[in-house]
């Protein structure tokens, strides 16, 4: 009985449309944008300065912000503001839903903000401007530096209620910051938030450092360090700055990369001219080998459940990739497309491998599923690789770089990123040049 | 017929001009067999007549007739110098993924240790490191300075 109810009232839901609440569809590239207007939050006049922050302008920053990350997705089109029918504390209240209908907006996000004893106070609330009605309201108090982040945080709540997903604003990005000229390349560990502010350098640029990798808590990063000369893997705690050598082997190691539980960090170690994949675990510091073979194996990255692990092997004579069991056995090649697969990265919905893709002297990023089949090219460059999902596994980071002339003059390497549909390819701002990006998971959760 | 047969000639004359023309040009711009550099451009010596380094295949770590010629020499040199401890540097060119590149660099490294190995000098003198694509030693994008970075350097330790 409860059976049919339920399916009547979703029939009942989809057959009549002034009911039905607004959604985005993102399993697909999409060229109708949501047309959606962020209102500037209302800053409540009793609000108390705070330390240099200009708190009456907060509310148009905080609009603005959202108005960014919805652009960036490409799912949205935020409207302008000059065409704003009704004032911020008023639509707050309650929209008159037939007037923002007239500057063709399907949806609405209303709020204000107020400082009280040296906290910030926010509330917003989502309107669907077709059904009439409030879709989502959340109100949170968190201190005043942090805007930026509670910005990310409304974007991520509306995109979680407009298109069924998990959002990923409140995020951040580790990379690689690089200067200099090409053959004398300075490289730093940096990190910044998803939207390029807030960048912070974790290394000075005295040895050259390589591939850095959040842990799932965001708060560990491993990457590949040349400190004394010495190639190895190091582990880095971000809040302390704390950083230690992985393991004690007698010769290079690279390539690490966190296990899904965070426990192990798994990587390749090279020694005579082979490289094989190792695990350490991080509290017993049992080093595990996990493949033994004559070729270079490397790139490992596990599955989202731990169970398998992708990596990069020239076994066959060419790099291609290879799947296996997460104790080393049961190895199967997956890739069998024309050119040469390298740097596959587990998705961490689990169900696509990225990778990158050499042929015929070009690069492509590229996803498949998780047996090989299926494959998707999403973006062909003269140089690119190194994906990195973003934690809905729905974009994927990477790095170009171009071509250089005699003296290696207009050479550049940046960050771009491109949804799996192989729409929306996006460059990303960064103070510097930068390669080796690796995306945090949402940092609020 | 007998225009199919003009076509063939003339598509065969095409042909060959643009092989003799491929020659003169890799001449010109400076000795590459197959994709192996074969020049003297950005060598340098260990002593009067020893070459510090040897070029690669692209995704390739075996040495050719030459590159063993250079060895060969750097073994004579170094059982002459006995005290003289050397690293290896194994490098690869801009074309490939980062970290495949390291691996590949090392193992071209190894290559060159091996064969030095096999003339008598001890692997104890002999370190290796790999700096994958990362310390090119052309920065150009073209296939000669990527014939130029794929290398293996025997460097002077003391």
């Amino acid at each position: 009985m409860k059976k049919i109810l339920s399916i009547i009232s979703f029939i009942f839901l989809i057959s009549s449309d002034s009911l039905a609440l607004i959604e985005v569809d993102i399993t697909r590239g999409n060229l109708d944008p949501l047309p959606i207007a962020v209102s500037p939050l209302h800053v409540d006049i009793k609000s108390e300065d705070f330390k240099g922050l200009k708190i009456k302008d907060l509310g148009m920053n905080i609009s603005e912000i959202i108005e960014k990350n919805f652009r960036s997705t490409g799912l949205f089109n935020p409207l302008k503001k000059e065409a704003f029918v009704q004032k911020p504390d008023i639509a707050h209240l309650k929209p008159r839903f037939e007037d923002w209908r007239l500057i063709k907006a399907q949806a609405l996000v209303t709020g204000k903000l107020l400082i009280k004893d040296e906290k910030l106070k926010v509330e917003f609330r989502l309107w669907d401007l077709t059904a009439a009605q409030e879709m989502t309201a959340l109100a949170f108090t968190t201190t005043p530096s942090n805007w930026r982040r509670v910005a990310h945080i409304i974007s991520d709540k509306i995109y979680e209620r407009l298109t069924g997903e998990d959002g990923y604003f409140d995020t951040r990005i580790i990379y690689v910051a690089e200067s200099g000229p090409k053959n004398e390349r300075v490289k730093k560990l940096a990190i910044m938030d998803q939207d390029g502010f807030n960048t912070k350098y974790l290394t000075l640029g005295n040895e050259l450092v390589l591939t850095p990798r959040f842990n799932p808590t965001n708060q560990m990063v491993t990457y590949m360090s040349y400190f004394r000369n010495m190639p190895r893997v190091y582990l880095l705690d971000i809040e302390t700055g704390t950083q230690e050598v992985v393991g004690n082997f007698p010769g290079m190691t690279f390539a690490p990369r966190f296990s899904p539980d965070g426990k192990k960090i798994i990587m390749s170690f090279a020694k005579d001219g082979n490289s094989d994949i190792f695990t350490m675990d991080l509290e017993t510091r049992v080093v595990e080998r996990i493949t033994e073979h004559s070729s270079i194996d490397t790139s490992p990255s596990f599955s989202p459940d731990g169970k398998f692990i992708a990596f990069n092997s020239d076994r066959s004579g060419l790099q291609q990739i290879y799947v296996m069991r997460s104790d080393g056995s049961n190895v199967k090649r997956i890739t069998f497309g024309k050119g040469i697969y390298g740097t596959p990265v587990w998705s961490p919905r689990g169900d696509l491998i990225a990778f990158t893709k050499m042929h015929k002297g070009r690069f492509y990023i590229g996803v498949m599923r998780t047996d090989g089949k299926g494959e998707r090219l999403l973006t062909e460059n003269y140089y690119q690789e190194a994906p990195s999902w973003s934690p809905n596994g729905r974009v994927l980071v990477f790095y170009r770089e171009t071509k250089a002339g005699e003296k290696g003059e207009g050479f550049s390497a940046k960050l771009w990123s491109i949804d799996i549909t192989g729409y929306n390819e996006r460059k990303l701002s960064t103070k510097t040049d930068a390669s080796d990006p690796s995306w945090s998971s949402l940092l609020s959760k | 017929m007998t225009l199919k047969t003009n076509l063939k000639n003339i598509v065969l004359v095409i042909f060959t001009t643009l092989i003799l023309s491929a020659c003169s040009t890799a001449k010109k711009s400076g000795d590459i067999d197959g994709d192996v550099y074969t020049g003297k451009e950005t060598v340098e010596y260990l002593a009067s007549g020893v070459p510090d380094r040897v070029f690669f295949a692209t995704n390739k770590s075996s040495l050719t007739t030459s590159s063993r010629a250079t060895l060969r020499k750097q073994a004579t040199f170094l059982r002459k110098n006995k005290n003289l401890n050397v690293t290896i540097e194994g490098h690869a060119d801009e074309r490939g993924t980062r970290e495949y590149n390291l691996a590949l660099g090392e193992r071209r490294a190894n290559a060159a240790r091996d064969y030095l190995m096999t003339y008598g000098i001890s692997g104890k003198r002999i370190s290796v490191i790999s700096y994958g694509k990362e310390k090119p030693v052309n920065p150009k994008s073209s296939p000669i300075s990527w014939s130029q970075n794929r290398r293996s350097v025997t460097v002077k330790v003391n």
